[in-house]
């Protein structure tokens, strides 16, 4: 009986905690934003402007929430739940600190890679069914890019695999007690990490959005909270994929004994969170058929050498 | 752990029918993902979490969004909506219906028996089904990899283009 308490706490916890950091980087975006920028960014509402999080939430709840009559209206309103179902539950498989996860399935990789793939419905979806040019122009580049940069999200996290002998994550993160995954597998990590902004749409990969040509890209016909599933998903998967790196290549909670282990995974986590605001504020956007050829010419056969090597040297030092 | 069988094996059907029945070729393949996505828990089930994901990660989540991809661009509205209500008339289904359901009488009974109508579940983890492929299959797996090649190098040709000059000055810088 106990253990189930324990398990519905950890779950509501795990929930409660990211609904709200998703929301929080609402601000952090803008003031981190405005500080590479030389700007100031939201500082009046509220101690250091905190209070913009809680006019954004308001204003996304009761903006008119609009369905355009030209729309297909079932599948128009089920678009934008998908993306955050998709990443919430991928969250399930992540350890957040050795007692802290939701379950470690013994495929727990390959869950994050299927939950992220079908993420690419809602960009796909979404943009079809606003039937609108410039949405089905967004879901197009959308679906090619996401579908590109999957592949080479799997390709480069398999020599990871190959280091611990498991899909678990748990696993994984307790292979790297004597030394985290980023000094044997840079090349994987920076694969990784490329496909997972693109797969995230984030900038300078965010072009299925690129306002500057296609208005908003898929989610231009959205308005109130279905827009603000579309915002939420998108600060979510961003806090996803900075997980998943720190599990994956920075030994998740190892750290040292002074500070607990939830503290040392949430401490890396942020770093990352920031680093992708870092990009936002740094790097211009690609052409499309830039990021195609970059995908294709580029990070795939980089990420098949490595898992070439990889697995030679694996190999050649298990050899009797 | 039998209900959730039951469950997800319903849904399976459910959704297949409805992937056939449905006019709009879009609404037709959401249902196929939910059939794929029903078809992963049972593997679950079984003991094959492998597959189960390989299900998800390459059937609903690569080759369904292709075919989304294919039929959004085809932009089929209305006209297609009506022509499949006319393919899909009275005459056309009922005699392969008839024919399919005494199939499935036949099996339902075949099913009932059965003598020992329990299977036993071996749970399969990923490195058994790893060690099987790179094993006694490993000519499979070479063939498959060979016809994946094949592909690519046939898509490599077909997506050829003469490279396109815009402007006759920038050919002669080119040549």
């Amino acid at each position: 009986m106990s253990e189930t308490l324990t398990y519905w706490i950890v779950i509501i916890g795990i929930l409660f905690v990211l609904l709200n950091v998703a929301a929080l980087l609402i601000w952090v975006e803008r003031r981190m934003l405005a500080l590479w920028q030389d700007r100031l960014g939201p500082n009046r509402a509220g101690p250091l402007g905190l209070f913009i999080v809680l006019a954004d939430t308001l204003k996304l709840f009761f903006k008119e929430d609009w369905t355009p009559p030209f729309a297909d209206r079932n599948v128009f309103v089920m678009a934008p739940a998908v993306v955050v179902i998709c990443v919430l539950l991928s969250f399930a498989v992540i350890p957040f600190a050795p007692n802290i996860q939701i379950v470690d399935l013994n495929i727990g990789l390959l869950f994050f890679l299927g939950m992220s793939s079908l993420g690419v419905y809602s960009i796909v979806l979404g943009g079809w069914a606003s039937n609108n040019k410039y949405s089905l122009l967004g879901a197009l580049r959308g679906a090619s890019q996401m579908i590109s940069y999957e592949v080479f999200m799997a390709l480069s996290l398999m020599g990871v695999v190959m280091l611990t002998g498991s899909f678990s994550l748990h696993a994984i993160v307790e292979a790297q007690k004597n030394c985290w995954f980023i000094l044997l597998q840079p090349v994987g990590f920076v694969i990784f990490f490329i496909a997972g902004i693109a797969e995230t749409h984030r900038l300078p990969f965010d072009i299925p959005e690129a306002e500057s040509e296609l208005v908003a890209g898929f989610h231009s016909e959205y308005s109130g909270m279905k827009f603000g599933m579309f915002f939420i998903g998108e600060y979510l998967g961003i806090t996803l994929i900075s997980a998943i790196t720190v599990a994956l290549f920075f030994g998740g909670w190892l750290g040292p004994a002074f500070l607990p282990p939830i503290v040392w995974f949430i401490i890396k986590t942020t770093g990352f969170i920031l680093f992708f605001i870092l990009l936002r504020a740094s790097l211009p956007r690609p052409r499309y058929d830039q990021l195609m050829e970059y995908g294709w010419k580029v990070l795939l056969p980089l990420s098949l050498l490595n898992l070439l090597v990889t697995g030679g040297i694996i190999l050649l030092l298990n050899q009797p | 752990m039998d209900v959730f069988f039951y469950i997800a094996a319903a849904v399976a059907i459910i959704s297949t029918v409805l992937v056939i029945t449905r006019k709009h070729p879009v609404h037709a393949l959401l249902y196929l993902i939910v059939s794929f996505l029903a078809v992963a828990i049972i593997f679950y089930q079984l003991g094959a979490p492998f597959v189960a994901a390989l299900e998800i990660v390459l059937y609903a989540g690569a080759i369904v969004v292709l075919f989304i991809f294919v039929v959004m661009m085809l932009n089929l509205g209305k006209e297609t909506s009506l022509q499949e209500k006319t393919w899909l008339n009275l005459s056309t289904w009922l005699l392969p219906g008839i024919l399919a359901s005494i199939l499935l009488i036949e099996l339902v009974y075949l099913i009932n028996t059965q003598p020992n109508s329990t299977i036993t579940i071996a749970e399969v983890d990923p490195k058994a089904v790893a060690l099987s492929l790179f094993g006694p299959y490993l000519i499979g797996v070479e063939l498959a990899a060979m016809l994946l090649m094949a592909g690519v190098i046939g898509a490599a040709h077909i997506g050829q283009r003469k490279k396109k000059y815009w402007h006759r000055f920038l050919q002669e810088d080119e040549q």
